[in-house]
This record gives C-alpha cells, structure tokens and sequence, in this order.
C-alpha cells in the first residue's frame, strides 16, 4: 500500500525533469536516417533514369510552417507544369515560350513523375527530405522554395550529390551571392533589386525626408532585404533610425511595434514574409499605425516583398501599401495570360508569384534537357548559363551564367484600395525595367563550383 | 516614458496571457496531482471553438463573380447576411465576444470527458507515464484539428467598432499620442476578471472551501464523507474553461493554427515553475512578471546591451529563480515534495 503511494507522489524534482525531457524530445525530435536506395544499378549521374520511360522530378515546398500558403500554391503549379510538359491539358505557357523544344510529350520522350516533400519552412527537415528524394526515389531534379535559409541549405547539399536545383521563391541576395552553387539555378528576383525597384517609386510618393524603422525577419532574406532596402532607401536621402531583428514565426509582434511608437520613424519597414508579415502587418495596423501622424508626416508602412497570398491574409491592413513583386496575375503579356487561364481552369482561382516561379522554373529545366539532349546534369547546366528566354511573364529575360540569377522587368505593386473581385488585391503600380536592376555578377563574392562533382 | 508605458501595457497583457493558461495548470497540478500536458490544447481547443463559430456563421451561397473572366470565380454571401442583412453581418463581425458563451459549457465538456475518459485512469500510474498520456493526447488533437483545418493560420477579426487603437495619452493623461490596440486592453481586462472569478470562486464559495481543503488535505476531506474526486473533476472542467477562454479571446491577436497549444505550453510551465508548483497567487504573479520581461527585453535599447536577451529571457529568468529561490516565488515549503 505505502509502496504504491510512494510511486504515485509527485514531486517538484519528478516534474522539472519531467518537463524538461519531454521538452527536449520535442525540440530535437529528429528524422530517422533512410537507407532505401531504389534503382541501385550503376548509373552515370544521380537522377539517371536509364532505360526507364519515365523521369521523376522532386517537389520540395513548405507544406506546413510559416510559409505553406505560398508552398501549397508552388505544389499546384508543379502539378500543371508536369501536366503541360506530359502534352495534357492546353499546354499553357509551354504555346508562349521562346525559344523552346518542348513538345508536349514529356522530356526528351520520357514521361514526367514527381514526388513532394515538406521542407516545414526548416533547412534540416529541407535537406533530409530532399536527400530522401535523391536517394530513394532517384529524382534527376530538386525544386522548391519559399524561404531562403532552405533554399541555400537544399542548394548546396544538390551540389554536392550532383542533382540540379531550380529554386523556388527564395529572395535572399545570397542565394545567387554568396552562397551560389554551380548546380543552383534561380528565376525569382533578389532583395537587391527590389530596393533598386522600389526607391524611386518610395522618393515619388513619401519624399525625400524619411526616418525610416526596420523590422526584420532574423535569417539570411531578411537581413540581405534589409540591407539592400536600407542602402536604397539611404540614396535617395532617407534616414535610417534603427534595425530590428524578429524571430521567424513569433506570432506576436506586439513587443517590438510598441517601441516604433517613441521612436522619431515616420516609416515602418517590414521585412517579413508569409504568416508573420501577416501577422507584422495587421498588428502594425491594429496599433494605429496607419492613421498615425509622426514628423508632421502621415505615418507610412512599407512591404519590400509582397505577395497576392499574403495580402489576401492581412486583409483590410495591406490597402494602400507599397511592395514589390516578381510577378502578378493581372499581366497583360501572352505568356501570363496563358499560364492564369490554364491555372485558373484547374483550380478557380489565379496563380500566386511563387507559384508563376515554380512552374516556369520546371519548364526552363525541361527545356534545357531538351537542348541538351540528355539529363547529365553538367550538360543540363551548361544549356542553362546564358539562355536568353522571352513569353514567360516578364518580358525578355537572361539566366546569368556567372551567377545562374535571372535578370527581367521587376513589379512595384501597392494593396488596391477599392478591389473589384476577392483576387484583386494588389494593383501593378510599374513594371521597372531589367536594366535598372542589374548589378555586376561579382557584387556579393562567391564561387558556383565545378560541374562535376568532385571536380 | 512613453516608451516604458507601452512596454508595460504590453508586458501585461502577454501575462494575462500566461497567467491564465498558468492558472489552469496549476489547478490541475494542485488538485489532482497530475502533469497535464494537454493543457496547451485546451488553450488551442478554445481558439478553435471561436475559429469554428465563426465558419458556422458565414455559411454562405456561392455566386460566379462575372468581375473575373479569366476563369470561373465565386464571390460568397454569407446566409446570415442574405437572411438577415446588416443584423446578419454584426452577428458574424461579433463571433469572437459571441464565441464565449459557447466555449464555456463546450470546454467544460470537454474537460470532463478528457479527466473522466482518460485522466483519471493514470492517477495511480507513474508520473513519467502520466506525462507520456497527456503529451499524447495533445498530439492526437493537435493531429485532428490539422485534419480538419489545415495546417495554416486562420485569421479571426475583432468586432469593427473595436478594432482600433485607444490613445493612452488620453486616459493616462500624458504628452504625445500613444495608441494601443482596444483588442489588447480588452483581453488584459478580461483575463484580470477571468483571474478574479477563479480566486472568488475558491475562497467565498463553500465548493471552493472545501476543493482547497482537498487541496491540502485530501484524507481528511474524505474521511468526513465528501467526494472529493467528483469536485476535483469538476475543477479539471473549470481549469479547461479557463483555458479555452484564453484560447477565445487570444484569436484576434494571433491567428489560431494547430500548433498554437504547444508554443503556450512550454512558456506556461515554465510560468508554474517559476511561481511555486501548486501556489495560484505565485501562477498568476509569475505570468505578470515573465510577460514584463518579455516585452522589456525587447526593447531596443536592451537588444543593444544584450542581442537576443528577448529569445531567452523567460528561460533566463526562471533558472536564476530557480537557483536562488528552488521553490519559486510564492512556492511553500512541503507541496509536491517527497
């Protein structure tokens, strides 16, 4: 009896280490290690599918976390490429790129399969998924995105295994600076030319005497957007008061929107993504900060990245602030116009930007096999540096060889006041064009590595 | 000055927060002796249910939007609205405040069930186990909400008329313009007279006497005939209302998702550790305290001194408390130990 009375007492030191063990289970909750490895005969290159008569490519995009908004629209548009390079449906922009080899009967004859993964937003469970797929389902190509610090580390492990990475949305300077990779291709546009796109537009509508406050995602994009943003913003005379950095999905932000108030800022830059630029954004407004008059100046918000999805989110808080895009549904251009009718009949409502990069992505990689004419990565590669590709959505548009970054027209956009229909959240205030956001290759260092690997 | 004003302000109602999810645990912890880790999910099961009304009320008939012709889109009328027109639209705008009155008897229900089904069963089990048993619960009802909505956030809005900021220079009577949120002052109030309600409870009613007397002396209280175990669920039941009301009133500031119970329920221990296992003053003051702290150190002019010192604060914190004080604040000698 006392016995059992015993084991059942609760003590302080039981719980705290009770507490603390389950705790610790929870946060370092590992992936056990795969040793499946399927199609274990000799291949030439990982991804080879041999006399197979199909290719797999691998979709890795957040499917939970902070950013799985824009990775469950990624999904789908790898879902309609895969449909339009396999000769089903209308075939979307595949009828609008040039130049292109693509006929609609898969790649170079083979028939496209996929397999996804969840990055859930984090590089660990990215890279142990995109190995899975390497290994395991013998993937010739990686894709993906959604946040950058996975972005680069999905990167370079595809670099050393020897499999292409057609990255997602990832907007980071580093991800083709400092840390490009030879097998790292990027069609999204960077931080940098955001700040060079938006500037001006910032100059034109709040003038040239600003207090600028930053608040910035503490990760690889945010501190590279903040810097390009601040250095932009500093140009055209813009003072910056202070930089703060936020932990990736704190939920509430309230404890750093409290002290833009005593501050003398009479802007708010928000250098956030997905869920918490939603968040960031709607608190920032719940705070007054829209009605808010500071230097004599109406108080302003500004969001150097915007995406359709994440205004959608923040609802009523994102009209009438200033962002940029890569690209947006309303585009008039063949090549758009055809990629929003094809994904508006699949799934009734239009494509996202991150959605738009992922599919072009997965064509332009098609494509360069084709060119190629074969899936050895290094020949696949050398088909990507400096293709120059028009029909896509931004008109003319150069893959950088020296270091695999696109160059194209950048949209400045703004939340619509007064929105038509429930998609028509942003409108395109202008499409700057490519050249005033280019800089020198070398702007960042880095080197792109060999193409062999092992080289 | 305005700035420390609004970092208190902040500060208190992150704790109102954390005091009242603390609260709850440390009833459990007080009355039943058990660990329950699924109190995060009653926090998230509460959020849920406001989530839930909410998507009850706008029910709504689908109509082509001939605005988009690039493809087929709808635009969606609520029932309520089509029914009842701008009656319909406030009761939707109202569904947070409405979602109370629901939650109340739906978590009682729900913390009845869990403590009669499940809990109950594992009182004379190890404590290791008993921590295994309501961690895994809360997985498996973190897992079903995800099913059932999905794993992104669903933004909850505050009714219009409050949806603004109050000017605290106002009512404090102090220079420049400060604003904050009327969401927040509301939630800071009301977890204060959530807070309230619970102490009355427990000391000027005579179910509350005798639930503290079983608090310390369980024996005795049964030797002169009292079932003590059926009023220990009932406040099982309470500690889940508390919860879940939290859990309501939190949506408007943070958009519920199905891992919200977690990120709660780690700072919450910490809380009741903090304040002294079993004490509720200590819970609640320890709640304040820790939110305090959070928001001071997340000041700019500390960041400067301490970078990241906002990341680890409430860790920070709770192991010089710890070191310094083992029992925590208000923590009594003899309570849960051997």
């Amino acid at each position: 009896m006392s016995k059992s009375k015993d084991s059942m007492k609760v003590t302080r030191r039981s719980v705290l280490a009770g507490t603390a063990a389950t705790t610790g289970a929870l946060m370092f909750g590992g992936v056990a290690p795969l040793h499946f490895i399927r199609n274990a005969h000799a291949q030439e290159f990982p991804g080879d599918p041999g006399n197979n008569s199909s290719i797999v490519l691998g979709f890795n995009v957040p499917q939970t976390g902070p950013y799985s908004d824009e990775g469950a629209d990624e999904l789908r548009a790898y879902e309609l490429a895969v449909k339009h390079l396999n000769g089903e449906g209308d075939g979307g922009m595949l009828n609008t790129m040039q130049p292109s080899e693509l006929q609609g009967n898969g790649i170079l004859g083979k028939k496209v399969e996929y397999v996804t993964g969840d990055t859930q937003t984090k590089s660990d469970a990215a890279r142990s998924s995109a190995r899975r797929m390497i290994e395991r389902d013998n993937v010739a190509m990686v894709t993906g995105g959604s946040s950058s610090g996975v972005a680069i580390a999905v990167q370079s492990l595809c670099q050393e295994m020897g499999v292409i990475f057609m990255a997602g949305l990832t907007h980071s300077n580093d991800t083709t600076g400092k840390d490009k990779r030879r097998y790292g291709f990027r069609h999204f546009f960077n931080a940098y030319m955001s700040g060079q796109a938006l500037a001006p537009i910032l100059e034109d509508e709040y003038g040239n005497d600003r207090k600028a406050y930053h608040l910035t995602a503490d990760y690889t994009w945010g501190w590279t957007q903040e810097e390009s943003i601040r250095d932009a913003t500093e140009n055209i005379g813009w003072e910056t008061v202070e930089t703060v950095k936020t932990p990736v999905g704190a939920g509430d932000f309230s404890q750093y929107l409290t002290p833009v108030q005593d501050s003398d800022a009479d802007v708010l830059i928000l250098n956030h993504y997905g869920n918490d630029m939603v968040n960031s954004l709607t608190q920032a407004v719940q705070f007054g900060m829209k009605e808010r008059v500071a230097n004599g100046k109406d108080f302003a918000i500004v969001v150097p990245l915007y995406s359709r999805l994440m205004a959608q989110g923040a609802g009523e808080a994102a009209k009438g602030i200033l962002g940029t895009s890569n690209w947006h549904w309303s585009l008039q251009d063949e090549g758009s116009q055809a990629f929003v009718k094809s994904f508006g009949q699949e799934y009734g409502f239009p494509p996202s930007q991150a959605a738009h990069t992922c599919y072009v992505q997965t064509l332009l990689y098609a494509n360069a096999c084709e060119m190629a004419g074969t899936f050895a990565p290094w020949e696949v590669i050398r088909s990507l540096e400096g293709f120059e590709f028009d029909g896509m959505g931004n008109g003319p548009t150069l893959y950088r060889a020296e270091d695999h970054q696109c160059f194209k027209d950048v949209l400045v956009v703004r939340g619509k006041a007064n929105p038509e229909s429930e998609f028509d959240i942003l409108e395109v205030v202008q499409q700057v064009p490519r050249s005033q956001v280019e800089y020198p290759a070398d702007k960042w260092g880095g080197e792109l590595g060999p193409y062999k690997p092992g080289e | 000055m305005d700035a420390i004003l609004l970092q208190i302000m902040n500060g208190l109602d992150k704790g109102g927060a954390y005091a009242l999810i603390a609260l709850g645990l440390t009833l459990v912890f007080g009355t039943l002796g058990v660990v329950n880790f699924a109190h995060g999910a009653l926090f998230m099961l509460g959020a849920f249910v406001a989530v839930t009304l909410n998507k009850l009320l706008s029910l709504s008939v689908r109509v082509k939007d001939e605005s988009v012709t690039m493809f087929d889109a709808y635009k969606e009328t609520p029932y309520l609205e089509l029914w009842f027109g701008d009656v319909g639209s406030q009761v939707i705008n109202w569904s947070v405040p409405l979602s109370i009155l629901i939650a109340i008897p739906l978590m009682l229900l729900i913390g009845v069930v869990m403590e009669r089904g499940l809990i109950r069963h594992f009182y004379r089990r190890s404590h290791a186990e008993q921590i295994l048993v309501t961690f895994g619960l809360a997985i498996v009802l973190q897992e079903i909400l995800k099913l059932m909505f999905g794993a992104n956030p669903i933004p909850q809005s505050t009714p219009d008329v409050i949806s603004g900021s109050a000017d605290l220079s106002m009512i404090f009577g102090i220079g420049e313009t400060i604003s904050y949120p009327w969401w927040r002052l509301i939630y800071l109030l009301f977890s204060l007279i959530v807070i309230g309600l619970v102490f009355s409870f427990l000391h000027f009613t005579t179910y509350g006497m005798v639930v503290r007397a079983g608090m310390a002396d369980r024996e005795t209280v049964e030797l002169l005939g009292i079932n003590i175990e059926k009023r220990f669920t009932i406040v099982f039941g309470i500690a889940a209302i508390v919860a879940g009301l939290a859990g309501v009133m939190y949506t408007p500031i943070l958009p519920p998702d199905y891992h919200m119970g977690m990120e709660f329920l780690v700072i919450s221990f910490v809380v009741v550790v903090v304040g002294g296992m079993g004490s509720l003053p200590g819970a609640v003051a320890a709640g304040f305290l820790l939110g305090l702290l959070h928001s001071f150190a997340s000041m700019t002019a500390v960041k400067d001194i301490f970078p990241g010192i906002d990341q680890i604060i409430i860790y920070l914190v709770a192991v010089v408390i710890l070191l310094t004080r083992p029992r925590g604040l208000l923590g009594r000698r003899g309570v849960m130990e051997s």
